[in-house]
């Protein structure tokens, strides 16, 4: 079948893009390299969505920021995706960097920010008694707000799925070719797939995508930042995102709470080849400790409980690359921060490009555009007893760390993208992100994951393909 | 209904210290067990060396519990399997959620916590690399082989030397696997010399001390390579002294964390130094009538001394329900040169019986040595040690009549060379 | 003369000993590193801990271990022994299930009751 439309890669630009596409009457088809959603930038960021007093004003990165930002409550509301908008600091610590907020302020009162405030350091005190006594003012921006990212993705993807859109996994597209009537053919290792339309949201491979159908307009700059999340004892250290001064390395390092009350510290920038590796350095560890240090001195990294990496595809323009890029194939490239901010509404832009390119299906009179999440961990007494009535299996805690239920894997599982890996569970559920971090609950979840999948346990995977846990059974040589 | 003892925990310490309190006279007692069994990690501890100080006899793990699963037999005890403790209080309530009987709020007189520890992990350590597929805390890829049948690796490099990794070592080499190497932080080793010729020397892997991971590397989303630095005296990796290991897994014992969650969510008083409740002399906490008892307290080494310290909370729990909360002055126990910690922290004179317990780890490795114990600068007790080192908790007894003539409202333990 | 550190104490001794002069052993601080060291030198001897299978139990492996310690250079060759073995549950902590293990005086027994 040849479908209206094509989306290449599912992070959550290509998620939301799916989401939105979904609610019209054409056929959509997503096409992920890897075995799960959110494997990309998606799932490994500071999982804050930006006020968007940073970018430069007129530029496409400031308005669907700001309007991003302002559809993020209502969306993380309709689609059960953690969310808070908690505020940011950007915290001043000389003359200097005084006159780059206030700087900062215009940008964001030209790009159309709400409740901007320049706050002095005793303000900043009664805010954030953790705060360095060096810090002498900081750019309040109340609407900065805190998000599970590879939530925000699979709610946007799940959605899309029960909406009708066909996903793909494991589908790397090798190679596309124009086909005669229109549209395009796009080659993936096992099966050919064809659309009349194709979005590029292939983030940090999104170059090479843009290549296969244009000529180079802009070089993807792979750049990896590093970060510490810190068990849920040490969240206390910032009630708000607090940023330092951006400089040319970036927004620089920060820290903040997350939406499962731990504390993220980082990260570190650095330009690197292989946009696919996500490795951590001592270096880029030593670097965010020290630099977080200037913000917040306290942070005790023995209660550290993981460090990780990730990618953002910045290019070598100072923008987003979203345009039509051939006849009916558009770019949602070079998406780099605020890119999290901005997904929903870079999603709007994409169907108006398609329009522009004469693909104006009609709506769906009755989309779908809620999703439930049923959370073990932040639910009431109440609410306990009656979804354990509901399902015994949610009386059963599997991760003992941040209280997640069988219930609540099983429901995982059987999801409408259904995980194939103890790390796709973990993203769904939750499970495995605390403090033992998947030591106790591993097991159980592999075993779990067999039964309902039917699989052999040395079939399950940690993450992506290749990622087996077990390499061997014991005791094999029984002579019957 | 009030029982009047909730055990949290059906490992070797909530195990004693139910025994010991029924056989003091309480008739209500009940354990709450998150497993579908009884005995905790025991379970998967498969190998032998348990038991020599309690049963004079060389026990393994699942023998160990099942001597005291037996005596639990014998006693009027309930057991609830299968059922996760998610909230205690200082009302002595405890909330418990189970498949088979859903969310319940129970109530007790006393309450014992005995939730033992986990493994630290790699993030708590921050070893730089990929991050894929193939490393695991020792204790996870002990349970995988042990219960579950799975070998998690074939060429294996084992990050610290504590007894777990090297149980692991010899258990992986016996099922067929390669352990190339035992890297060891420090300059000494954590685990127990017995263990280090054993599991090591016997199957003629290295250790190799004041060395640590570097770099971890994967190959299709799996450990390929380990990078292996020798430290300075700064535990600065020294460069040029790479050694490089191609293999596909890295195991981790690197120390384990009492497991206090309920604890500190119950407002009981904590104890920096080992990650424990702060307790006086009977194993109660700033609680009265909640005692915790075992590695939910401080890191023991060996399970014989976990059975004696829960029997004397058991037996505490017992005596509060009966006979109400011991009065007194309480007297500080602090931790001075060399020694890392003191359990109990707190001792309430007028409730020791003949002695006091004390437990503590120095800091460094002794050989002839003496622990003083004083009060300011006024030496009260010391007891001589041929040696004293870091992995194995030393414990001393301070007489009761000692005690009474103490007028300073805090003592010290230290360790110095004789 | 072969040298080894005493595991019967933390204390660690270093003993020697002979093998020309009956295994005699020098170095030992206690009787009992005396005869430590005579023995791991003479015949060197280790309690096997293992697991075989099991069918229809809680978990699919069951412990077992010898109930005397055997010959080292024997270890290898028990394992392989053992992966002959499967269990149906249930058993007892107790149960024989190899006799005379690879011609030792030695049983491998169950330790767990599942």
């Amino acid at each position: 079948m040849k479908y209206d439309v094509c989306i290449i890669g599912c992070g959550v630009i290509g998620a939301a893009a799916a989401f939105e596409l979904s609610k019209y009457d054409c056929s959509v088809l997503i096409l992920e390299k890897e075995n799960d959603v959110a494997m990309g930038s998606s799932r490994a960021n500071s999982a804050i969505i930006h006020a968007g007093y940073d970018p430069k004003p007129g530029t496409l990165m400031a308005r669907l920021n700001v309007e991003g930002n302002a559809m993020a409550e209502q969306l993380c509301k309709d689609l059960s995706v953690p969310f808070a908008r908690i505020g940011s600091l950007v915290l001043a610590f000389s003359e200097e960097e005084e006159a780059t907020i206030r700087m900062l302020y215009d940008r964001g009162v030209a790009n159309g920010v709400p409740g901007l405030r320049i706050i002095d350091a005793a303000e900043i005190r009664e805010m954030e008694p953790q705060v360095s006594k060096e810090a002498r003012a900081a750019l309040y921006a109340p609407s900065a707000g805190i998000i599970t990212p590879w939530e925000y993705t699979l709610a946007f993807a799940e959605t899309a799925v029960r909406n009708g859109a066909k996903l793909v996994l494991n589908a790397p597209v090798t190679g596309i070719r124009a086909l005669s009537d229109g549209g395009y053919k796009l080659a993936t290792p096992k099966v050919d797939f064809e659309a009349a339309y194709v979005i590029n949201a292939a983030g940090v491979h999104s170059g090479e995508i843009h290549e296969m159908v244009a000529a180079k307009t802009f070089t993807v700059m792979p750049n990896r930042g590093e970060y510490y999340v810190m068990d849920k004892a040490e969240c206390f250290r910032a009630n708000h995102v607090l940023f330092q001064c951006p400089n040319q390395d970036g927004k620089g390092v920060l820290v903040t709470p997350t939406m499962d009350h731990n504390l993220l510290v980082g990260p570190n920038a650095v330009g690197v080849e292989d946009g696919d590796r996500v490795n951590n350095t001592a270096e880029g560890m030593a670097f965010v400790r020290e630099k977080a240090s200037k913000s917040v001195p306290g942070i005790n990294y023995r209660n550290a409980i993981r460090n990780f990496a990730g990618i953002r595809a910045n290019t070598d323009k100072d923008e987003f690359q979203i345009s039509i890029a051939a006849d009916r194939f558009i770019d949602l490239a070079g998406i780099k921060s605020p890119g999290l901010s901005s997904a929903p509404a870079i999603a709007l832009e994409a169907v108006r490009l398609l329009n522009q390119c004469g693909f104006a299906p009609d709506k769906k009179a009755h989309p779908i555009t809620t999703r439930e999440k049923k959370r073990f961990r932040y639910m009431n007494d109440e609410e306990r007893r009656e979804a354990i009535r509901e399902n015994p299996l949610y009386g059963r805690v599997i991760c003992r760390c941040e209280t997640v239920t069988e219930g609540e894997i099983v429901d995982a599982i059987h999801s409408p993208i259904p995980p194939c890996s103890v790390d796709g569970v973990k993203r769904r559920a939750g499970s495995g992100m605390g403090r033992c971090q998947g030591g106790f609950c591993g097991p159980r979840i592999v075993d779990i994951l067999a039964r309902e999948l039917k699989l052999d346990p040395m079939e399950i995977t940690q993450d992506g393909v290749g990622s087996q846990l077990l390499l061997a059974e014991t005791k094999r040589e029984v002579t019957e | 209904m009030t029982y009047d003892l909730i055990v949290v925990g059906g490992g070797p310490a909530g195990l004693a210290a139910a025994c010991s309190a029924w056989e003091k006279g309480l008739k209500h007692i009940l354990i709450v067990e998150r497993d579908k069994e009884l005995g905790g990690i025991l379970n998967q501890c498969i190998h032998n060396g348990f038991g020599l100080h309690r049963f004079k006899e060389e026990l393994t793990g699942p023998e160990y519990a099942g001597r005291f699963i037996k005596m639990l037999g014998d006693t009027g005890v309930e057991v609830m399997l299968d059922t996760m403790v998610l909230e205690i209080n200082a009302r002595h309530e405890v909330h418990v959620i189970s498949a088979a009987k859903g969310y319940e709020v129970l109530e007790a007189k006393s309450i014992v916590l005995a939730m033992g520890c986990r493994e630290r992990t790699r993030g708590a350590i921050g070893i730089p690399g990929d991050r894929p597929a193939g490393v695991f805390t020792a204790g996870s890829a002990q349970r995988y082989l042990n219960m579950e049948g799975y070998m998690v690796g074939k060429r294996v490099v084992i990050l610290g030397s504590g007894d777990i990794g090297l149980i692991m070592a010899r258990r992986m080499t016996l099922e067929g696997a390669k352990v190339l190497a035992c890297v060891e932080l420090m300059p000494y080793s954590g685990g127990l010399m017995r263990n280090i010729v054993q599991c090591l020397q016997d199957w003629d892997i290295p250790l190799y001390l004041s060395h640590t991971i570097t770099d971890i590397v994967a190959t299709n989303g799996r450990v390929s390579h380990v990078t292996v630095h020798k430290l300075d005296e700064n535990r600065q990796p020294i460069p040029g002294t790479n050694l490089e290991f191609d293999c596909d897994t890295v195991l981790l014992s690197v120390g384990l964390i009492p497991e206090n969650e309920l604890t500190r969510a119950a407002g009981i008083e904590m104890d920096p130094r080992t990650n424990g409740a702060y307790v006086f002399e009977n194993m109660e906490t700033s609680v009265p009538g909640i005692f915790a008892c075992g590695n939910v307290v401080h890191v023991h080494d060996l399970v014989d001394y976990v059975s004696a310290e829960s029997e004397r909370a058991g037996a505490a729990a017992a005596a509060y329900v009966l006979g109400g909360a011991p009065a007194g002055d309480a007297l500080t126990v602090k931790n001075g040169a060399d020694v890392g910690y003191t359990v109990p922290q707190r001792i309430r004179v007028s409730n020791v019986p003949k002695a006091a317990d004390v437990f503590f780890r120095v800091r460094r490795v002794f050989k002839n040595s003496v622990i003083e114990v004083k009060a300011g600068d006024q030496l009260l007790i010391s007891y001589k040690r041929e040696h004293m080192a870091p992995g194995e908790m030393e414990h001393i007894l301070l007489p009761r009549k000692l005690l009474d003539g103490v007028s300073a409202s805090e003592i010290t333990v230290s360790a110095k060379e004789a | 003369m072969k040298e080894l550190v005493c595991i019967v104490c933390p204390k660690g001794c270093r003993l020697h000993v002979d093998e020309e002069n009956n295994y005699s052993v020098t170095g030992n601080s206690c009787p009992r590193g005396a005869e430590y060291g005579h023995n791991e030198i003479k015949n060197p001897t280790r309690v096997l801990t293992s697991t075989v299978r099991l069918e229809g139990g809680l978990y699919r492996r069951c412990p077992v271990k010898t109930n005397k310690a055997v010959p080292k250079r024997l270890l290898m060759d028990i394992m392989q022994a053992l992966n002959s073995v499967s269990l149906k549950a249930p058993v007892q902590a107790g149960q024989v299930v190899l006799p005379h293990v690879c011609g030792t005086d030695a049983d491998v027994i169950v330790t767990k009751n599942l």
